[in-house]
Order: structure tokens, then C-alpha cells, then sequence
């Protein structure tokens, strides 16, 4: 794990294919912002964005998954790198992580009062809970990827009308050996804030 | 501990940075910081320029010939709006400054106050960093960053706006230097692997180049930039900003590279079977179609900034590290080694660049009045020591090719950006960041009217700096893009100046106008060796163009010469 990686281009890709970026930051204000300037500047659109603290206090991470080609997409890390208050930007592809997103489905009540349609899509088929019974309306959560959130969605909506639904951003790890703290000790540690002449 | 004023504490901090020279204009947002100031005039000298922009371009001018970081001061709103322009030149060029506004009281934030702008916002993607200070307390920790990060590594403007109310309350001042910032690491660790796989490679290279830019100058490594020509025989090209890195009479020299370069060392780009490129981003001016650039060339890049490596030209050997850093290193593993037969190639493009073009440029036989031979003869008068300030468009492009560098750190102009009005402010602030150096401004007619109110700074300060209008009547790059690319439709490129004698006389500065040929010799001598600014107003001929021209977007070997 090295502070600020160089990622350096092999082989153009010019596919465009999805990259998840996952970036330590300090917890400051408007880094936010500076983050999506450097997307925008190239033109990439993000697909999901989530941005949360960490396990080590005053760390943020942002989760940033995009679709680009991969020579651009490394361009951008580096540019994120760059920024004083990045601790470290990260560019991963799909296999390279564990991740997953989170799907709330709010229905009508009534439509579970035809059949086993709980039990049978809902709880086994697609590992999904019932978060919240009311009156006039159910809550549906499900955790996993896009694809599979979709799926129950568009499942669900052969029962009836789907009265609201919203979807969270990506989270993601990477598959490496790594603790944050580690990282940031590293961090700590090197000698590159004086030059060593 | 006796309490002070927030903006009596910046004013401190700013005297524990060694900062004696501040440009900027004050307004009501940063009214509590001048005040703090005025008690301060025996530490800090103050230029009140006549605009924001001619504030941050005269700090530009001074740090890029003191190597210091520049300071200029704005008020919020119109103030810090103003200076956006020489902050995103700063960002693009590398230029360390610190940028201080006022701004509104914190609790009027976002409410669109008087004078209010979110400065923050607005400069966010042209600055390294930037912050807003909202808290007295902060002031001395947040100072003492923003001149780190301006300085180190690679460097860039910072920008840090401060509130009024935290300018007038109080706080106890303890100042600590910043040394550190865990989340920021500006001098990469060199890796000695690189640096062995790269000396392999250029001991092993025929024709070898070496392209530097002002990544020498900004790491102080123009010895080491020599050490490492002379020891390996490996002639080196400059880029714009790289221009006085090197003597222009150096033997292993051979000249500018880029659109409106020197024929030889664009040419001989793709003859190259090695280009070692050190601190410069090769930039679309210098590389034209990188699809066809420097084609039977490896690459070796030395580059302080990560983000730049294999940015626009993929390399062999990347080494990310500063660069006077990766030359000392690198020179005990190369073989010593002689070049003849390869820098006389470039020879023999240079007498074809002086017969074809130069020649007819500097001895012209009319009566007229050529850019080119302006520049021949300040150059000469000079002997290429004086600080040369440049606008941008056809005066820098000739200035560029004629002006021969002799000493390090001669060369001020607006490169990435292209800020035309850079020249007149920058010039000012280059006098008073190197006093003792002759400074002469080149500037066109268009570019001067852009930032022609620094006229009234340079006279009430009495900065002696020399200011020479190449006049043309016509905005004469534009205009050469148009004869050439756009079938002669001269749209808007033509003037009606007004009389710059009598506007310099206005200004109270000494001036004089040009326009016969056998007057030009005496006129230079006497703008050069007068002690005190002048303005010389020279009328060169409407129509010429700058060549040899690397058309936009096409290879470095269609470079033409007329």
C-alpha cells in the first residue's frame, strides 16, 4: 500500500467499463466538491456516490463508481491523488472488491394479502426483510448489487405499483489484506514532505 | 498572553514567512487587515496596483524571479473575482502565491451580501488548495499551511479568504511553521531502481535529447541540468518556460521547442531515438500530434507531479521525483560520453532556419521595422542578461526566438494559460523582486491596453522597468492564424490604438515612439541605458508573420518554414 500511488498506463484500454474509486480523505468540508470538479472537467459521469466515515476517527471515505475507459479513469486518480486533504485514492474493478448497495421498496399493504408472496420472493428468493408494516404501506429492504436490486424490483412490480423506491450508493472494500490504520501510519511515517537533499 | 487582532495575526504570520512585499487593493471586506498592515509598513512593503489582476500578476512576476512565494491582498466580491485569471496563469504555470481576501462577516455568508462571492467555490479547480477562515484562532495554523503547500513540491497558488469578523476578533498569536501534512507528500521518494533502468537506457542511446522546461528552474538545478548535458555530450532543447534554464550560448544547446520553436530541435524530435524530458508536461504547443511525436524515441520523464507522468506521451522510465533530486542521482551512473555528429544535425537545421528565415528577419535592407530585428538588437544591446517579461501572441513568440538567455530565471511569461495583459503587472513585480536586474516588459498593442492602468503603479512607485510596445496596430497573432487558416478574413483583429506617447505622458513616464529604422538603434540604446521606467512605443511593420509554425494539432516534423 503506497501513499498517493503513481498508477501508471500499461496498456490503453479504451473500453469503457465500470471502475469504482474508493478515496481516504480527512474529514474536511468542500472536499466533496473538489472531488467532483475533477470528474466533470473530463466529462464522466458518476453513476453512485457515497460518502461515509470510516473506522479511524476524522477519516471519510468516499465510494465513487463511474464508467469510463481505463486510461481516463487512471488520469482522473491521479489528478484525486493530487488533492492536499486525499489521503489516498484507490481504482478498482469489479472483481477487485466486495460491495454492495442498499434498495428500499415502499408498496401498498394490500398487495400482501394476495398469497404467499412474501414468503416465497421475498424473504428466500431474494434474501430481502420486511423493515416496516403500516396501514396503507410496507417497506422492503434489500442489500446487494444493482443487478439483483433491480431484479426484486422489477419482480415486484408483476404484484402491483411500486409506490416509491430509492436506491443507495455503492459501498465497497477491497479484496486485500489492509487495515486503514496501517495505512495511515505509513502515511505518517514517510519522508516526503522535505526534499531529501 | 496578551491578545491580538485576527488580521494583526495574519499580518504576524505573515512577517514569520519572510514576506516583506505584499500587492493588493484594499475594499471594505479586508479593511481590518490594512489597517493591521499600516503598523506593519517598516516589516512589509505594500504596491497598491490600480487593479486585482495587476496585483496577482505583478506576485506572479515577483516570485518567478525571487523563487519566493507572492502575496497579494484583494477585498471580497469584485476584489477576489478579479484575481481569478492570475490565479488559474499561477495554477497552470506552477507559481507559488498566497491570494488573502476579505470576505463578508461569517454570519452573512450565503446571503448574498454586499460585495459577497464564493470565492472558495469560484477558485477551487484553479488552486492547489484553498480554505476559508471563519476563526480567528485558525489564522496562524492555516497561514503557515498555505505557504507549505504554495512552495513545496510542485507549486501553486493558495487562496485563503477570511472573514471580517474573524479579522477583528481576538486571539492569541503563537506561530508554528508548517513542515508537514500527512495527507500531502510533495517530494516523491526517489526510486533507485528507475533511476538505474534509466541511465542504462540513455548509455545506451544514439541520438538522445534532452527537453527541459521550468522544472529546473523551480527546483534550482540548472548546474546539475549542465553537469548532466556535459558529462553525456546530450544537447538540450527548451521549452517556453524552461527558456533561460540553460545559456542560449551553451555548446550542447540547441534551442526552443514548440509551435513557434527552432527548426532543429522540433525536427529532430522524431529523429531522436531518446528524449529525456525534465520538468516540463509536454504540453499540445511543444508536442503537436502526439500520435506522431518523438516516434522512434523512448522516453524518459522526470517529473515532480505524479498526475503529469504519462499524462500525454506514455514513457519507458518514469522518474517521480524533483528534479535537481533525480539529476544528482542519476549522473554517477552515466558513462561519459560525446554527441558530435548528433548536435551537428542540429547545426545544419539552424543555418537552414537563419537562411531561410532568420537572416531576412535581422538584416533586412527596407525601411521597415520587423519584430524579429527589435528583439535581435535588445538582445545584443542586453547581452541576454536582463529579466525579459512577456506578453502573449506574436511579441512573446519573436522574443522567445531572438531574446538569447544568458543568466538563469530571465524568462517571465504567461505559458499554459496565455494571459494576455500578464506582461505590464508581471514586469513590475519582477523590478521589485530582483531591483538590481534590468526588467524590460514585450508587449503588443493589444495586450498593454488590457492592464495599461499598472502604468499609474510603476510611475507612483517609480519601479524602474523598461516597457517596449511592439505595435502593429493588429491583435498580430490572431491575425497570422487568419492570413494562414481562415483565407485572409480579418475578423476583429485590427485596432484603433490610441497615442501611447500620450498616455505614458499622462503617467508622468518617459516614453519615446519609433518609426523610422535609422532611428532604432539610438532609440534602444537610450530606452536600455535610461536609469528610470520608459515606455518605448515602436511601429513594426502591420503584416509579419512568426515562423518557423508548427500548425496546431499536426506532427513536429511539418514544421514549416514560411
Amino acid at each position: 500500500m503506497k501513499k498517493k500511488g503513481l498508477y501508471q498506463i500499461k496498456d490503453p484500454d479504451k473500453k469503457v467499463k465500470e471502475y469504482t474509486l474508493s478515496v481516504l480523505t480527512e474529514d474536511k468540508a468542500g472536499l466533496l466538491n473538489s472531488i467532483t470538479i475533477i470528474l466533470n472537467r473530463r466529462k464522466i459521469n458518476i453513476d453512485s456516490l457515497n460518502v461515509s466515515t470510516t473506522e479511524v476517527k476524522g477519516v471519510s471515505r468516499f465510494t465513487i463508481v463511474v464508467s469510463s475507459t481505463k486510461e481516463k479513469i487512471i488520469k482522473v486518480v491521479n489528478h484525486i491523488n493530487k488533492l492536499i486533504d486525499v489521503l489516498g485514492a484507490f481504482l478498482y474493478e469489479e472483481d477487485e472488491i466486495y460491495y454492495q448497495e442498499i434498495a428500499l421498496y415502499k408498496l401498498s399493504t394490500k398487495i400482501f394479502l394476495k398469497g404467499d408472496l412474501v414468503e416465497k420472493i421475498i424473504i428466500r428468493k431474494y434474501g430481502a426483510k420486511i423493515l416496516k408494516i403500516e396501514k396503507d404501506h410496507t417497506i422492503i429492504q434489500k442489500t446487494g448489487t444493482k443487478a439483483g436490486t433491480q431484479k426484486l424490483y422489477d419482480e415486484l412490480k408483476k404484484f402491483g405499483e411500486i409506490l416509491e423506491f430509492a436506491r443507495s450508493g455503492r459501498v465497497a472494500l477491497s479484496k486485500k489484506k489492509r487495515k486503514t490504520i496501517n495505512f495511515l501510519r505509513t502515511l505518517e511515517k514517510t519522508k516526503s514532505n522535505k526534499l531529501n537533499i | 498572553m496578551k491578545e491580538i487582532t485576527g488580521s494583526e495575526a495574519l499580518i504576524k504570520s505573515l512577517i514569520e514567512e519572510d514576506v516583506n512585499t505584499i500587492f493588493g487593493y484594499p475594499g471594505g471586506a479586508i479593511m481590518p487587515i490594512y489597517d493591521s498592515l499600516y503598523s506593519y509598513l517598516d516589516k512589509i512593503k505594500h504596491i497598491l496596483t490600480r487593479h486585482e489582476q495587476g496585483a496577482i500578476h505583478a506576485a506572479q512576476g515577483y516570485s518567478r524571479v525571487s523563487g519566493k512565494v507572492g502575496v497579494c491582498f484583494a477585498t471580497s466580491g469584485p476584489g477576489a473575482t478579479n484575481l481569478i485569471t492570475g490565479i488559474a496563469d499561477a495554477q497552470i504555470d506552477s507559481t507559488p502565491l498566497v491570494c488573502i481576501t476579505g470576505q463578508v462577516p461569517s454570519q452573512l455568508l450565503g446571503t448574498d451580501a454586499f460585495q459577497e462571492s464564493d470565492v472558495i467555490g469560484i477558485s477551487m479547480p484553479v488552486t492547489k488548495w484553498n480554505y476559508q477562515i471563519t476563526n480567528a484562532n485558525e489564522i496562524a495554523d492555516i497561514i503557515s499551511r498555505a505557504f507549505y503547500i504554495a512552495k513545496s513540491g510542485r507549486p501553486g497558488p493558495v487562496l485563503i479568504d477570511i472573514t471580517k469578523d474573524a479579522q477583528f476578533s481576538n486571539v492569541s498569536f503563537n506561530y508554528k511553521k508548517c513542515d508537514k501534512i500527512r495527507s500531502y507528500h510533495p517530494y516523491p521518494i526517489i526510486k533507485k531502481t528507475k533511476i538505474k533502468e534509466a541511465a542504462k537506457i540513455i548509455n545506451n542511446s544514439k541520438k538522445p535529447l534532452i527537453l527541459v522546461g521550468q522544472g529546473i528552474l523551480l527546483s534550482k538545478a540548472e548546474n546539475e541540468l549542465l553537469q548532466l548535458s556535459e558529462k553525456t555530450g546530450i544537447p538540450v532543447a527548451s521549452t517556453l518556460l524552461g527558456l533561460s534554464a540553460i545559456s542560449c550560448h551553451h555548446k550542447n544547446y540547441v534551442g526552443y521547442l514548440g509551435m513557434h520553436g527552432n527548426y532543429g530541435p522540433n525536427l529532430k524530435t522524431n529523429e531522436a531515438d531518446l528524449l529525456i524530458a525534465i520538468g516540463m508536461r509536454f504540453d499540445d504547443r511543444v508536442t503537436g500530434d502526439t500520435t506522431k511525436y518523438g516516434i522512434n524515441a523512448k522516453v524518459i520523464h522526470i517529473e515532480i507531479d505524479p498526475s503529469e507522468i504519462d499524462k500525454i506521451i506514455k514513457t519507458d522510465v518514469a522518474i517521480n521525483a524533483d528534479a535537481k533530486e533525480a539529476i544528482l542521482n542519476l549522473i554517477p551512473h552515466l558513462k561519459k560520453n560525446h554527441h558530435e555528429n548528433w548536435i551537428n544535425e542540429f547545426r545544419t537545421c539552424d543555418k537552414v532556419e537563419y537562411e531561410k528565415i532568420i537572416d531576412k528577419e535581422i538584416n533586412v535592407v527596407e525601411d521597415k521595422i520587423l519584430m524579429a530585428d527589435v528583439i535581435n538588437r535588445i538582445s545584443n544591446l542586453t547581452k541576454g542578461k536582463s529579466i525579459v517579461v512577456t506578453d502573449v501572441g506574436q511579441n512573446q513568440m519573436v522574443t522567445s526566438r531572438y531574446y538569447k538567455f544568458s543568466e538563469s530565471n530571465s524568462n517571465i511569461t504567461s505559458g499554459g494559460l496565455g494571459t494576455m495583459g500578464f506582461a505590464l503587472p508581471a514586469s513590475l513585480g519582477a523590478k521589485i523582486g530582483q531591483p538590481k536586474r534590468e526588467v524590460i516588459a514585450i508587449i503588443g498593442d493589444g495586450g498593454i491596453q488590457m492592464t495599461i492602468q499598472e502604468l499609474a503603479t510603476i510611475s507612483q512607485y517609480n519601479i524602474k522597468v523598461k516597457i517596449l510596445i511592439l505595435n502593429n496596430n493588429f491583435l498580430g497573432m490572431v491575425r497570422q492564424w487568419q492570413e494562414l487558416f481562415f483565407d485572409n478574413r480579418y475578423s476583429f483583429t485590427e485596432m484603433k490604438n490610441p497615442n501611447f506617447n500620450i498616455i505614458a505622458d499622462g503617467y508622468g513616464i518617459k516614453n519615446n515612439k519609433v518609426e523610422n529604422k535609422n532611428d532604432l538603434d539610438k532609440c534602444l540604446k537610450e530606452f536600455i541605458n535610461y536609469d528610470g521606467s520608459y515606455l518605448l512605443n515602436v511601429v513594426v511593420e502591420k503584416e509579419e508573420n512568426v515562423f518557423p509554425m508548427v500548425p496546431s494539432g499536426e506532427s513536429v516534423s511539418n514544421i514549416r518554414l514560411e
